[in-house]
């Protein structure tokens, strides 16, 4: 009795500080949000305020929507993000079962290769990158992004997804090679699957950074049809004047496709742990 | 025919040399079973027959024919694995059918065979569950399941009991005995526990070091071991060694002796003090320390009223003794 007492007790205290830890980082969205639907005034008057029958106003929305091509950005910004994130799975999780499955000279020089990129920002190299890209002719393509956001994404999803590769039990591997599987079909129907919480913490690692990044949109890809969401709010954010109202709106709107790809990952995070254990 | 035949197979990852010069035959329906301590090669060896890992040198032969280039699924081997390697995603029949679907069977092949295997193991209440939701016994029997049904020349298996609770490891043991003669296919069959390996063996190949020490069936090796290292690992309690506590010895030889085989003796060559007594009931095993400062162990068959300390004098007859000279080899007993 009474130790079940003391454990609703640990249980309210956890949630006690998981919801005010929730609220703290909640607090800034949501005064985005609220402040996206209020007046200028309103905004600089009363912050913390909620808009009301007085304050409320689709100004900032307004101003979006006829100012420059949001969907179209917005269309970019999507893409980009997908592709990269696809690419950076997919050829993650190959060179990683190659790194953790097979014996070959050079496989533990390769995996520390591919490693040092974790610690050098690919920034570094814009210079070359972007002389690389105006070479081939791919500046101002949202293919130069995706290559970029790929080769920076790499190094980290090798890293951790080997790691997690080298868990996976040799016995199941054989027992599917004694059944006559492909090694394709054995990374992708054996592996990939018991690998998959560590594919989603790779995905949501790399989504946020690519989808906010202002930097390479900036220096590779400036053109009005190719601009990405985050460069394309920079029109509202003046030297000498911002416009809040837009800035907010946008960012309001920006926040929903990176909500709705972690929803997904996550659930296949969460599907992936108990996968093995309850079902 | 022979099932298996292994002529000079060598194993070496890196500069660790594994296996070396092993030859090797298994007769068609052979039950064979490898013994050794932990890290010999059983493992290793079992690999390399099923294609899992390539020989170093030497030739890999399966139902008369070199299969050294030829790749695990066209062998026409099926493999049960310690930790069962059942695919977690599929359900049992699936596990059972894969194999055979990889070989492009039509589903009423895969079918018929997968019910025939899963009434022969009791399975067929859990043919739609997924692994996770089979107890232990049930995966393994999953995992034999999914060898036989693809009907291979050559069964392989290491160490499929030793994740499994004593009541539960007889009873498959048992199974696999009957499986072996219902089948009867030929078998290989990992272990280091010495009392699978006596129950079950046509002919047991004791392994140390990557080495064949002997190859012979159960009771040959009990009763006529090459060398120290044999006598020492099958039998349990284990044989006793001696070198000072019996006199006449030559220099470096060994005594071996195994417990079954000393008694109490008021006239006995050997003279000790009881160190401790395990009573099981059928038995009674006696920790004897010997004048020369020599641990032996005593098994009296029933229950025996000696107490810790009590002094001892033991005997045995010269024809249980066995003798080792200084490279643990089997020497001629000297004329006494
Ligand atoms: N991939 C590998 N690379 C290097 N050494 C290996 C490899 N696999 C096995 N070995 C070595 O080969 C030796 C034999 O291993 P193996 O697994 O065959 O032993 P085993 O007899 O099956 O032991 P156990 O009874 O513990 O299963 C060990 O010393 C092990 O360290
Ligand atoms: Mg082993």
């Amino acid at each position: 009795m009474s130790s079940t007492r003391r454990t609703s007790g640990t249980t309210i205290a956890a949630h006690a500080i998981l919801i005010t830890y929730t609220l703290i980082a909640l607090f800034p969205v949501f005064v985005i949000l609220i402040n996206s639907f209020k007046s200028r005034k309103a905004i600089f008057r009363e912050p913390l305020a909620l808009p009301n029958a007085e304050t409320f106003s689709m100004i900032g929305y307004e101003t979006v929507f006829n100012q420059g091509d949001f969907f179209q950005y917005f269309q970019n910004s999507m893409i980009v993000t997908v592709v990269s994130l696809t690419l950076i799975l997919l050829f993650g999780a190959m060179a990683a079962f190659a790194l953790a499955e097979y014996r070959f000279k050079g496989n533990t020089l390769m995996g520390l290769y591919l490693a040092l990129g974790i610690m050098i920002p690919i920034r570094i190299g814009t210079v070359a990158i972007l002389e690389m890209m105006v070479s081939t002719g791919l500046v101002n393509t949202l293919t130069a992004l995706i290559l970029v956001y790929t080769a920076q994404g790499l190094p980290l999803a090798v890293f951790i997804l080997s790691e997690f590769m080298k868990g996976v039990s040799d016995d199941l591997k054989n027992a599917g090679r004694i059944d006559g599987l492909s090694e394709y079909k054995i990374f992708f129907r054996l592996v990939l699957p018991l690998v998959r919480p560590a594919m989603a913490t790779v995905a949501v690692f790399n989504m946020i950074p690519i989808w906010n990044d202002l930097w390479f949109p900036l220096i590779l890809a400036p053109a009005e049809e190719v601009k990405t969401l985050t460069l394309g709010s920079q029109v509202f954010i003046g030297q000498f004047v911002t416009d809040w109202n837009a800035v907010l709106s946008a960012l309001s709107m920006a926040i929903l496709p990176v909500m709705i790809l972690y929803v997904i990952f996550s659930r296949q995070l969460i599907r992936g742990i108990t996968s093995g254990a309850v079902k | 025919m022979t099932a298996l035949k292994l002529e000079n197979v060598n194993k070496s990852f890196g500069s660790v040399h594994v296996l070396k010069d092993i030859n090797l035959t298994v007769e068609d329906g052979e039950f064979v079973v490898f013994v050794g301590p932990s890290g010999c090669g059983k493992s290793t060896l079992l690999r390399v027959i099923a294609g899992l890992e390539d020989a170093t040198s030497g030739t890999v032969a399966i139902g008369g024919d070199v299969v050294n280039a030829v790749p695990p699924a066209k062998r026409g081997i099926a493999m049960v694995f310690q930790s069962y390697a059942l695919y977690p995603h599929l359900s049992v029949k699936d596990n059972m059918g894969l194999g055979l679907k990889q070989e492009g069977k039509s589903n009423a092949v895969v079918d018929e065979r997968v019910s025939k295997a899963s009434a022969m193991l009791d399975l067929d209440n859990y043919l739609t569950r997924r692994p996770a939701e089979l107890s232990g016994g049930q995966r393994q029997r999953v995992a034999i399941g999914r060898a036989i049904v693809r009907d291979p020349k050559l069964f392989l298996f290491d160490e499929p009991l030793s994740n499994l609770d004593a009541a539960l490891r007889m009873n498959t043991r048992v199974e696999i005995a009957a499986l072996h003669r219902t089948l009867s296919a030929s078998m290989i069959y990992v272990t280091h526990d010495q009392i699978e390996a006596m129950t079950l063996a046509d002919k047991i190949v004791v392994l140390r070091d990557g080495r064949v020490e002997q190859v012979g069936s159960p009771m040959e090796l009990y009763n006529n071991p090459a060398n120290q290292f044999v006598a020492g690992f099958l039998g349990s309690p284990s044989m006793n060694f001696l070198s000072q506590s019996v006199t006449g010895l030559e220099n470096g030889t060994t005594l071996g002796i195994r417990p079954e085989h000393l008694r109490f003796d008021a006239n006995g060559q050997i003279s000790g003090q009881v160190t401790h007594v395990e009573r099981l009931g059928g038995d009674t095993n006696l920790l004897v320390k010997t004048d020369a400062d020599e641990v032996l162990t005593v098994r009296l068959f029933g229950q025996d009223p000696t107490e810790v300390g009590d002094d001892v004098r033991l005997s045995y007859e010269n024809a249980n003794a066995f003798f080792f000279d200084q490279n643990g080899q089997r020497a001629l007993p000297r004329a006494a």
